[in-house]
């Protein structure tokens, strides 16, 4: 190398740390809050981990009721902070009137898609993963009964429920996979005492391991399946570690990856982003609090499933192509 | 529906009409004796946040429990010092209350524990745990009877039988004591009383220092015994469905446990009935989950009776000169 590169290289790098320092990315919690040891919670890590690495800093704003959604956009964006990053489907309504006026402000959203030169739009494929969790529990059960609890009564939190009535179906086809959600405003995404109340109910029909998709409302239905002495399953962060023993596995999904990657590009691409299995965006969460839980044969038949889905062997069927799920639940 | 159903739907229903029936006495209390509340919602919050906050740091649900109604009644004393000291508009003054448990809660806990907002999860001696009653497993194989026992009445927390027991007591206090007796009289004819050597300011307090302690033992219910840890706002309006039972029960104490009940069982029914399907038509999870509202419009729409209210309800008592 010689010396006229190293110059180069280093006043080139110097020009980005510049660049950066100018403009800030920033984010916006969803109404869950970011310590809802779930979905926004994982967007906060992603953050984080973001601003430890470069030392840099982030703006970032957590919603305390759905009207503040547009202003809480425009303030970012006209304190010059980019890339904006939303997590939460809720924001996509908003966040396509908003864009247009803000052409030279990147924004991402994740969870929703929004059709705008200057947005880009991650979508996980949560199906994949949750198809992974159902197998997990159809094996991990005893009863023949599995549960789902979603938060809001919304098309993505189907999907959840979905995925994982086709994993379980796939491992016993005779099992009864029960659903609930928790209501149908944002409040439900923070309401452990209904939470608690549907684990109860669930359990009382029979289901010995339920798969809360619900954000806060989780960390109640979570706690009610450790005092029943029942399994349950977290969803977006890894939640084993809440109740240790007693949480069968994680659905994890890699916000944290999709807001640290947003962070830390240099130009964000608009369009839409999917990410499934294949990019590890997806998938279970063993540790240390829960790998007595898990036997070998199990991973092994979750393990060759996910191989089979990224090869295309499995289709697992998304309930927003259209809006219906192959699998009754009750 | 079997009857295994059924059970499940009252053990459901009676954990739920717990808060509401605490909240709804709570309001019976402080509107009999001529204080309207619609700061219940608040008080009930503000509990929720200091039982289970406190309960954390110090390890005893009991404590907590102290705590909470601390700063419940600590809040009814504001509510009181503007309603019945200066003579302010009590509707105001509830509202008021409402905001500040809402924000107050919120920000405190977020200073505490930087958990944004919520509290750390609480373990052990920390909660409510649920007690067994005698006999419940030895009355098991009997039929109906033995299940209804074992399911129902037995298998709550503390505060569930505590709650239950206080319909009993204020029915005795209200109408079988002398304290009873001019609580009421405050609420209907303040000046009467008035005549009669008795402190109305005095008698109003006690009422809303009443409905400061049940409002508290209901927030500890939610945060510390139904569940374990303080969310944002996780009264969830059940200071309002309690003021609606209140009406419901035309400011009645059995019949405040009967309108709790009622609301408690709705509730139930909404979780366990989801998209169920009647008479060929799919009832879709909205309807069912806004039950509970519903019946609330239908009541204060007067389509149940006639409710009156205390007659020197919402009015602040200016002696005359």
């Amino acid at each position: 190398m010689t010396l006229m590169q190293k110059l180069l290289g280093a006043s080139a790098v110097l020009a980005l740390s510049a660049g950066a320092a100018l403009a800030d990315p920033a984010i916006i919690f969803d109404l869950g809050g970011k310590f809802d040891r779930s979905f926004n919670e994982a967007a906060f890590n992603g953050a984080e981990r973001w601003a430890e690495e470069t030392g840099g800093s982030y703006g970032e704003i957590e919603l305390q009721n759905d009207a503040q959604r547009e202003q809480a956009m425009r303030r970012l964006a006209e304190q010059g902070y980019n890339p904006i990053v939303m997590a939460g489907f809720a924001h996509s309504s908003v966040l396509d009137t908003v864009a247009p006026d803000y052409p030279d402000t990147s924004f991402v959203i994740i969870d929703g898609v929004v059709d705008q030169p200057n947005v880009q739009s991650i979508i996980f494929q949560e199906h994949e993963g949750s198809y992974l969790v159902g197998m997990l529990a159809a094996m991990a059960s005893e009863t023949g009964t599995v549960g789902f609890i979603g938060g809001m009564d919304i098309p993505l939190i189907s999907r959840f429920a979905c995925g994982y009535a086709q994993g379980a179906t796939a491992v016993n086809p005779d099992i009864t996979v029960l659903s609930n959600m928790t209501g149908t405003t944002p409040s439900a995404w923070n309401d452990p005492v209904r939470g608690g109340e549907l684990t109860r109910d669930q359990i009382g029909r029979g289901a010995d391991v339920v798969y809360a998709a619900a954000g806060g409302t989780g960390v109640g239905v979570l706690q009610t399946a450790a005092d029943e002495g029942i399994l349950s399953i977290g969803v977006d962060s890894n939640q084993n570690y809440l109740h240790p023993g007693m949480v069968l596995t994680s659905m994890l999904k890699r916000v944290d990856v999709a807001v640290y990657e947003s962070f830390s590009a240099d130009s964000i691409e608009p369009g839409i982003q999917v990410w499934g299995l294949a990019e590890n965006a997806v998938g279970y969460a063993v540790d240390e609090n829960n790998e007595a839980l898990i036997t070998d044969e199990m991973a092994a038949a979750v393990d060759a499933a996910r191989e089979q889905i990224i090869a295309g062997e499995i289709e697992v069927h998304n309930f927003t192509d259209d809006g219906a799920c192959p699998i009754q639940m009750q | 529906m079997d009857f295994a159903t059924l059970l499940q739907l009252l053990d459901s229903t009676v954990r739920l009409a717990t808060p509401l029936l605490l909240a709804c006495l709570a309001g019976l209390f402080s509107e009999r004796a001529g204080i309207f509340d619609i700061g219940l919602e608040g008080k009930i919050l503000a509990s929720a946040f200091f039982s289970a906050a406190v309960a954390y740091v110090s390890g005893s649900v009991w404590i907590g429990l102290l705590a909470g109604i601390g700063s419940s009644v600590a809040l009814s004393g504001i509510h009181g010092l503007a309603s019945i000291t200066f003579r302010g508009n009590q509707l105001i003054s509830g509202v008021a209350i409402n905001f500040l448990a809402s924000g107050l809660t919120v920000v405190i806990s977020q200073t505490w524990f930087g958990q944004g907002g919520r509290t750390p999860a609480l373990q052990g001696a920390a909660r409510f745990e649920n007690i067994h009653l005698p006999f419940a497993d030895a009355l098991m194989p009997v039929p109906v009877v033995g299940p209804l026992y074992e399911q129902i009445i037995s298998g709550h927390s503390i505060l569930v039988y505590v709650a239950l027991l206080t319909v009993p007591f204020s029915w005795w206090l209200l109408f079988r004591t002398r304290f009873g007796l001019r609580l009421r009289a405050v609420g209907e004819n303040p000046a009467a009383v008035d005549t009669a050597g008795i402190s109305v300011v005095g008698m109003r307090f006690a009422a809303v220092g009443i409905c400061g302690i049940l409002c508290g033992i209901a927030g500890a219910y939610l945060s510390t015994g139904l569940s374990a840890q303080f969310v944002k706002e996780m009264s969830a309006g059940r200071g309002f469905i309690a003021l609606a039972a209140l009406i419901f029960a035309k400011w009645r104490p059995w019949h405040a446990l009967y309108a709790c009940l009622l609301f408690g069982f709705l509730d139930a029914v909404g979780n366990r009935f989801q998209n169920v399907e009647l008479l060929g038509i799919t009832i879709p999870v909205q309807f069912m989950q806004a039950l509970p509202y519903i019946l609330v419009v239908v009541i204060l729409a007067g389509l149940v009776g006639r409710a009156i209210p205390p007659r020197a309800g919402g009015e602040p008592y200016v002696k005359e000169r």
